[in-house]
């Protein structure tokens, strides 16, 4: 377990960090307000709900995005879209619990069914749930809508702010994002966290400590699946419209690379894995272009990234950093007892 | 000693701790414990011996349910468990140990003993954090300091020695309020200083605890049990107190192996 130090150099990078984070409006333009962060946040948190399942469970699940975009959908159906005959209209305070509500047991109940698998099964049936939610989402039109699904779905203007303005959505999803990774950080140090790591440890042995551990793990697909529909409203109020394609087989891999990308070892993982891949995403058309190759080839790009850190760093870009972190401090204690009382270090395991 | 024994049992009560009814395990066509019926009173200490492939771990992989018998019926404490989980048995007062320690090798030695605390008390899915004056947490402290391992509460298991693992090992079977532990070799790999500390442990342990201990080295077995069952290919071969076990001349020729090649 790697908690952070009180006083130590990563809490004070922490705190500029977050101190950057809250003043970014002051110096970004809309267009990295709405486009990247917003839009990264809201990834980062899906991701971070697999990094949950996953890291901290040894549950691969491929049914995040979809917990994501049925929470989305839900929004549009109970509450305003433009397509009036199917949307009810329901005032936001009753639409976004219920969505949050119903995605979250939908999240559950692909539990249910993936946790008495290991590994590649898991992996394969909640592909399965998913690849099952995106075609039901484009055939069924009294529900759903089929394949055109809902535009025109809009943030509630609460306290008379317009919340799909960059800077009030920035904001937004800043608070919920950063509320999810503290979320996660702390239950990670609870009972409830700390029996989840011993379940992906040991299961058997925690049988025989008196833990349920198939009631563990759905338990965990709960909560994991809450911090995903969260996240699943935020995405429909920032894209204005929710379609299957929304959650289709590509953005449901798009999650996995982007935890895996990220490192699953810490809940900061999957955030930098986002960012990453919105920037990737955002700019590598234009970088492809202005290298006079077909713009359309940026899967292409994001592909061989993915490729790259699987290859050299399979625990991610934070495997990554803690190796260069490691490195260092190996060199500093190879240097003279001097050298290190300046540092101040004393040259043993922190 | 006769009479700290009886002392023992008659404060306990009459109700067996546990009671296996023909109670046969198969793997496929091979049958790894065959029909064994075995009463263990409550508070009643005993040892389990045998040959490698004599059923002593199967039979307690069956009474943990880890590998539920395919017949028979067992109970605990009066109650038929036969069909339960695991982790249900756990809750109704039966621990064990694994004869290869079975830890959490990325957690600290407090975290893997506060699991086995809190496995066994309510709040299992809380989402707060345990303060250190928890009830629990506190019942984690003593439980490291009661088996020797305060030094090294914030240790990850993977940096201990194989001897503090099979320490903490023990420590994990005691959280809680046990009746009945089964201690699956206990004593592999320890030194012998290690090895006294284990029978002190053993021998300590409160008069309303009983265990069944599976051990191979005769010393240390004969000294931590009132009883002795001696299992062979599957089967109970025989039962009674070490003295009668020590001196029985089938099972001297058969299992201890006094003859003149054995030295």
């Amino acid at each position: 377990m790697s908690g952070m130090q009180p006083g130590g150099p990563r809490t004070a990078a922490a705190w500029l960090l977050g101190l950057i984070l809250l003043l970014m409006p002051a110096f970004a333009g809309d267009f990295v307000l709405f486009q990247i962060f917003g839009w990264a946040f809201i990834l980062g948190m899906i991701a971070l709900s697999l990094m949950f399942l996953a890291g901290y469970g040894g549950m691969v699940s491929l049914v995040q995005m979809s917990v994501a975009g049925c929470a989305a959908y839900m929004v549009a159906i109970f509450g305003d879209s433009a397509i009036t005959q199917i949307s009810l209209g329901w005032p936001w305070w009753i639409t976004v619990p219920l969505a949050i509500a119903i995605a979250t047991l939908f999240g559950t109940l692909a539990g249910a069914l993936a946790v008495r698998t290991q590994g590649i099964y898991t992996i394969m049936i909640t592909l399965a749930i998913a690849s099952a939610f995106f075609y039901f989402t484009r055939q069924n039109y009294v529900v759903f809508n089929g394949f055109s699904g809902f535009n025109g779905v809009l943030p509630p203007p609460l306290f008379g702010v317009d919340w799909r303005q960059p800077v009030p959505f920035y904001y937004l999803a800043l608070f919920f994002a950063a509320l999810a990774y503290f979320l996660v950080l702390y239950v990670s140090r609870a009972p409830f966290g700390l029996a989840l790591q011993g379940i992906r440890d040991n299961p058997r042995r925690m049988e025989a400590l008196g833990f349920n551990v198939v009631m563990h793990r759905i338990a965990a697909y709960a909560f994991a699946s809450a911090i995903a529909a969260v996240a699943g409203v935020l995405l429909v109020w920032l894209n204005a419209q929710v379609s299957p394609g929304t959650a289709g087989i590509g953005p449901v891999i798009d999650i996995l690379i982007i935890a895996v990308v990220g490192g699953l070892g810490r809940p900061i993982g999957p955030f930098i894995g986002a960012i990453i891949y919105v920037l990737l995403r955002t700019f590598a058309l234009d970088f492809l272009v202005s290298l006079g190759l077909s713009g359309e080839r940026f899967q292409l790009l994001i592909g061989a990234g993915f490729l790259v850190i699987v290859f050299w760093s399979p625990d991610g870009v934070l495997g990554l950093w803690d190796r260069t972190r490691e490195r260092i401090a190996s060199r500093d204690r190879q240097r003279s007892p001097l050298y290190r009382a300046i540092r101040g270090q004393t040259g043993g395991p922190a | 000693m006769r009479e700290a024994i009886a002392q023992r049992l008659s404060a306990t009560g009459n109700a067996s701790a546990l009671e296996l009814r023909g109670v046969s395990r198969y793997f496929g066509a091979l049958s790894a414990i065959e029909d064994v019926t075995l009463t263990v009173g409550a508070g009643e200490r005993r040892a389990v011996l045998g040959s490698n492939g004599a059923g002593k771990t199967t039979l307690f992989n069956c009474i943990t349910g880890d590998h539920p018998p395919t017949s028979g019926t067992i109970r605990l404490f009066g109650e038929d468990i036969t069909d339960f989980p695991p982790h249900e048995r756990i809750r109704r007062g039966l621990r064990r140990t694994y004869q290869i320690s079975l830890l959490f090798g990325g957690l600290a030695v407090i975290d893997n003993i506060y699991l086995a605390c809190r496995g066994v008390a309510r709040a299992r899915y809380s989402m707060v954090r345990p303060r250190r004056d928890d009830a629990v947490m506190q019942a984690a402290f003593d439980l490291a300091h009661a088996v020797h391992l305060d030094d090294v509460e914030q240790t990850p298991v993977s940096e201990l020695s194989h001897g503090q693992q099979r320490q903490l090992e023990i420590a994990l079977a005691l959280a809680g309020a046990p009746r009945l532990i089964l201690f699956d070799e206990p004593a592999a790999g320890l030194s012998p200083t290690e090895r006294r500390d284990l029978i002190t442990i053993l021998r300590t342990l409160p008069d309303h605890i009983g265990y069944i201990v599976i051990e191979h080295d005769m010393d240390v077995a004969l000294q931590v049990s009132d009883q002795v069952t001696l299992m062979h290919n599957g089967r109970i071969f025989r039962e009674g107190s070490p003295d009668e076990i020590e001196s029985d001349p089938m099972v001297q020729e058969i299992y201890l192996g006094t003859g003149p090649d054995h030295g």
